[in-house]
């Protein structure tokens, strides 16, 4: 089949409907009304209707407005890179010991040398060599949680609406219930249980914190394929005799997807500092895994002689989560121009 | 108004059931025996094992243990600590107030603070006071909350001594009845010279730590609800009137943009309890959170299990609280 998802040719959309194209997926799920509401056609001086910008470039020219968003974006870049090459970019090896150069200071510090240029923790790992290699951890965390949550949070999102009626179905209160008890226990409170069930490791935490990552994605899918679901192009293809799978992943579906993309990237920031948290109590990742939460947890002990070792992780964290938020909103605002902030 | 309850109420039924099932579910799944756990390494003779499970009805079949266990709820009882055997309820009971004091201390100060932010960057769009704010806001809800406390005992308590850093109030100093179990009150009852004051400052560091979520998302909520608000016609009237701008903004204004804030505030509670998790452990606080990571690294299920059960019920509790408190803030929706 081409791009395009079906629209019935012998009953065209009636005045008003949204051309269903792909152009429109970057504009918002929710149509204001026809197309020139929601994409900004330009109109050159003479009057004349310009042809839209291709999405992309739509995108871009209103995300790069957006100072915050690149600053975070570059960040955020920064970070991939090093995760991505940890193994180059590292001076030594994340769990070697230089027991000749134990809790070390930072090179511009007293005592401090460039053989650790920042410090070394209790067992004489090279701080810097670590917080690259737990780039390389939270962001795996981050992305495998937000992959596994959005993924079947689409899935049970549509499958609240799948059965045809409409709301009230059996599946969907079934599936509504379950959200509403996840969302009643304190996010942490729930991992921490998970993690209980499981026992704490890496992969655990994964499980644990996408569990408490679900019902955002599921409710933003429900809602806004309700929302899509009474409307004539959706009709339109329905009478067309699209099959009921087509219509909601092929037709619904992309026309909700802004929402979801933003949400999805605020999800990555949210599972970092979730996972952190698990590993500073101690049902995160284990020891020796580089983990930036694990990490404060073994410098808490040093807060009064060596605070370098609580001050890095913390600011690693609190770093590549306030990149990843700017970049997030920027998205928001580029993607989702009825959400948008100020 | 009364039908808009009930069926609020019913919806609140499934899910105190399916929780009830779920920390059922949970517990039994986790791997090693309650009753091996219980009797420790040591191990006793078989008989004496059998006793044991007859005693906490594990050689009944699971749909029996089920509604014994929703039975017990229903009647208050959420179980006994394999590590006090206290009833759960009981010990929750005693460590509540200090998580609740800890959170309202916290919420006051969100509230407090974030609500004239919020104002003022949107009554200053644009400005360098709105960027800033918006970027100390960011940052705010960016924190790993668990680092920030580190940091503020660091420097704050440590380097600069200018309060304590652990516990609710000098022990060695004061003894404080427990009357309501909030110690700032306490303190107060008590009548010592100094004790509310030291109270206090055992309460400041943790209460910043706690608050400072729910202070970004209230300040970022109230600026974008105030920007709303600020385009309508009624604030044009106001304007239009010759009001000054701090009553056009402060009151006209802020009253409505109010009410989404106010949502806010309440559905931050299970922020501030997951949050409690973390501030007390690291600030040694003696509440429910700090004790529910301790049932875990005591392997003490029972307490966990009930300590889940209360924790939610107390976040449904407040989330019904907040839906039926709409129609109080914003008379335009009154449920009929």
């Amino acid at each position: 089949m081409d791009d395009c998802p079906p629209v019935a040719p012998s009953a065209p959309p009636p005045k008003g409907a949204p051309p269903v194209d792909r152009r429109s997926r970057f504009h918002g799920g929710r149509w204001a009304g026809p197309r020139g509401a929601a994409v900004s056609t330009e109109t050159t001086s003479a009057g004349v209707v310009t042809r839209d910008p291709s999405p992309l470039a739509a995108f871009w020219s209103s995300f790069k407005e957006n100072r915050g968003a690149l600053a975070g974006l570059l960040v955020v870049a920064i970070v991939v890179l090093l995760a991505l090459f940890a193994d180059l970019v590292a001076p030594h090896a994340p769990n070697e010991q230089f027991r000749d150069a134990v809790r070390a200071a930072p090179m511009w510090a007293d005592g401090g040398s460039s053989r650790f240029v920042l410090g070394t923790d209790s067992l004489g790992r090279d701080m810097l060599s670590r917080l690259i290699h737990g780039a390389r951890v939270s962001l795996l965390i981050g992305l495998s949680v937000m992959g596994t949550s959005f993924v079947i949070g689409v899935l049970l999102g549509l499958a609240c609406v799948a059965v045809p009626g409409v709301p009230g179905q059996a599946i969907d209160v079934a599936i509504t219930r379950l959200m509403d008890l996840i969302m009643a226990v304190p996010s942490l409170v729930l991992a921490i249980l998970v993690v209980a069930v499981l026992g704490p490791s890496l992969a655990n935490t994964i499980i644990a914190v996408s569990i408490v990552m679900l019902p955002r994605y599921v409710r933003l899918v429900r809602a806004s394929a309700l929302a899509e679901l009474g409307k004539d192009y959706v009709v339109a293809a329905r009478v067309a005799g699209v099959g009921r799978l087509r219509l909601l992943f092929h037709t619904v579906l992309p026309n909700g997807l802004s929402p979801l993309i933003v949400q999805a990237a605020l999800g990555v920031s949210d599972a970092i500092l979730e996972a952190a948290a698990l590993g500073f109590l101690g049902l995160g990742a284990q020891p020796p895994t580089a983990e930036w939460g694990t990490m404060l947890a073994d410098a808490r002990e040093f807060i009064r002689s060596d605070p370098w070792l609580v001050a890095f992780p913390g600011l690693a964290i609190l770093l590549t989560v306030v990149a990843i938020n700017l970049m997030g909103d920027g998205l928001r605002d580029a993607l989702d121009p009825k959400m948008r902030r100020s | 108004m009364i039908t808009f309850l009930l069926r609020r109420l019913a919806l609140t039924i499934p899910t105190f059931i399916a929780l009830m099932f779920v920390t059922f579910v949970a517990i039994r799944l986790v791997p090693g025996d309650p009753v091996e756990v219980r009797v420790g390494e040591r191990g006793i003779s078989a008989e004496r094992l059998a006793m044991f499970r007859h005693e906490l009805g594990l050689d009944q079949p699971v749909w029996r243990q089920f509604v014994s266990y929703a039975d017990g709820l229903l009647h208050g009882d959420f179980g006994t600590s394999l590590a006090t055997n206290q009833k759960v309820l009981v010990e929750f009971a005693a460590l509540f107030p200090a998580t609740l004091e800890l959170s309202a201390a916290a919420m006051l100060l969100a509230v407090c603070i974030g609500i004239p932010a919020g104002t003022l960057a949107a009554a200053r769009r644009g400005s360098l006071v709105d960027q800033t704010l918006m970027g100390l806001s960011v940052t705010g809800y960016s924190m790993p909350i668990f680092w920030w406390g580190l940091l503020l005992i660091m420097f704050v308590g440590e380097r600069w001594g200018l309060t304590p850093v652990s516990g609710r109030i000098d022990l060695i100093k004061f003894y404080v009845e427990p009357v309501t179990g909030f110690m700032v009150i306490d303190a107060w009852l008590s009548g010592q010279a100094g004790a509310v004051t030291d109270a206090l400052r055992h309460l400041v560091l943790p209460a910043i730590v706690l608050g400072t979520i729910p202070l970004a998302v209230i300040a970022r909520m109230t600026r974008s609800a105030m920007l709303e608000v600020l385009g309508e016609d009624y604030v044009r009237t106001a304007r239009a009137k010759g009001l000054p701008a701090w009553r056009v903004v402060g009151v006209h204004a802020l009253r409505n943009a109010l009410i989404p804030v106010v949502t806010i505030v309440g559905l931050q509670v299970g922020t501030l309890l997951a949050g409690a998790v973390l501030t007390e452990t690291i600030f040694s606080w003696p509440g429910v959170g700090k004790w529910l990571i301790e049932s875990i690294s005591r392997r003490d299920y029972p307490a966990l299990q009930g300590g889940v059960m209360l924790i939610s019920s107390v976040v449904i509790v407040v989330n019904l609280l907040v839906d039926l408190s709409y129609g109080l803030v914003n008379p335009r929706i009154r449920h009929g």
